[in-house]
């Protein structure tokens, strides 16, 4: 089967770009982005603040299956509807960086759609640092929360 | 101790990637090894069985030597280290396709 999301990430670039296509018509993509409600479910975070326009700032709070919250949080530059977000991203207290990322939004039919996300990091070291964080447990709990949300949707 | 080891923490050292890539040019013993760094031989003895309990490296008999071979499938494995962040956006994408195609707007 092809997969869905695509990741390119050259070697000893600083930036990789994630691709994917949705069987979604342009607009509900974009919502996915917009409302606070919607952004918490898919992306498994509470929104503490999520002020969608140019100047406006984010920031997102996730809990560990330990207890422990971790933040993240960014500045947004560009918001133009249905089309792209620019924002800073940052994970509070790590030794990570800021990243840039560049969000375009594309219609490709009526029912579909894709998404073009750049990401650029402070480095190609911090890049592969971020790469390497330990995700396996992070899949198992968007495994979890997808069968909440089918669940919640009967 | 004899934990079992992350192949992704074992390659978060740089001596560790270093006899990576001389052990990939060739086999060589443990003392061939050494030899290359200015680290104390006991040190790279101890990256050597980190990297052989992850499987990075493979040890070979041959007559009263034991030479260290790069094991190609474990490093193949390395070389899809972004398959882990791959799969997370994947997941967090279904879910969002999941969400939406089931939004009805709010009246």
């Amino acid at each position: 089967m092809e997969q869905k999301t695509k990741i390119d990430a050259q070697d000893g670039q600083q930036d990789l770009l994630i691709t994917r296509e949705f069987e979604l018509p342009l607009e509900l993509l974009f919502k996915a982005y917009m409302e606070p409600e919607i952004v918490e479910q898919w992306m498994g975070t509470k929104v503490l603040k999520l002020e969608n326009k140019k100047h406006g700032g984010y920031q997102f709070e996730t809990t560990d299956p330990k207890g422990n919250k971790h933040r993240f949080n960014g500045a947004i530059h560009e918001f133009s509807l249905n089309q792209k977000i620019t924002r800073t991203f940052e994970m509070e207290n790590t030794p990570f960086g800021v990243q840039l990322e560049i969000l375009e939004f594309e219609q490709l039919t009526s029912n579909t759609s894709k998404l073009n996300m750049h990401v650029i990091y402070e480095s190609a070291a911090k890049r592969n640092q971020v790469l390497q964080l330990p995700f396996a447990q992070g899949i198992n709990m968007a495994h979890n929360r997808i069968q909440d949300i089918l669940n919640k949707l009967k | 101790m004899n934990l079992r080891r992350d192949v992704f923490q074992a390659i978060a050292d740089p001596t560790r990637r270093a006899i990576l890539l001389l052990v990939a040019s060739q086999a060589m013993t443990a003392g061939a090894i050494a030899s290359n760094f200015d680290t104390a031989r006991p040190t790279v003895s101890k990256h050597l069985q980190i990297l052989t309990e992850c499987e990075l490296l493979k040890q070979e008999q041959s007559g009263r030597e034991v030479h260290y071979h790069i094991n190609a499938k474990k490093m193949k494995e390395v070389a899809d280290f972004i398959e882990p962040f791959r799969q997370m956006w994947d997941e967090r994408f279904n879910i969002l396709e999941t969400i939406m195609k089931n939004y009805k707007p709010k009246e």
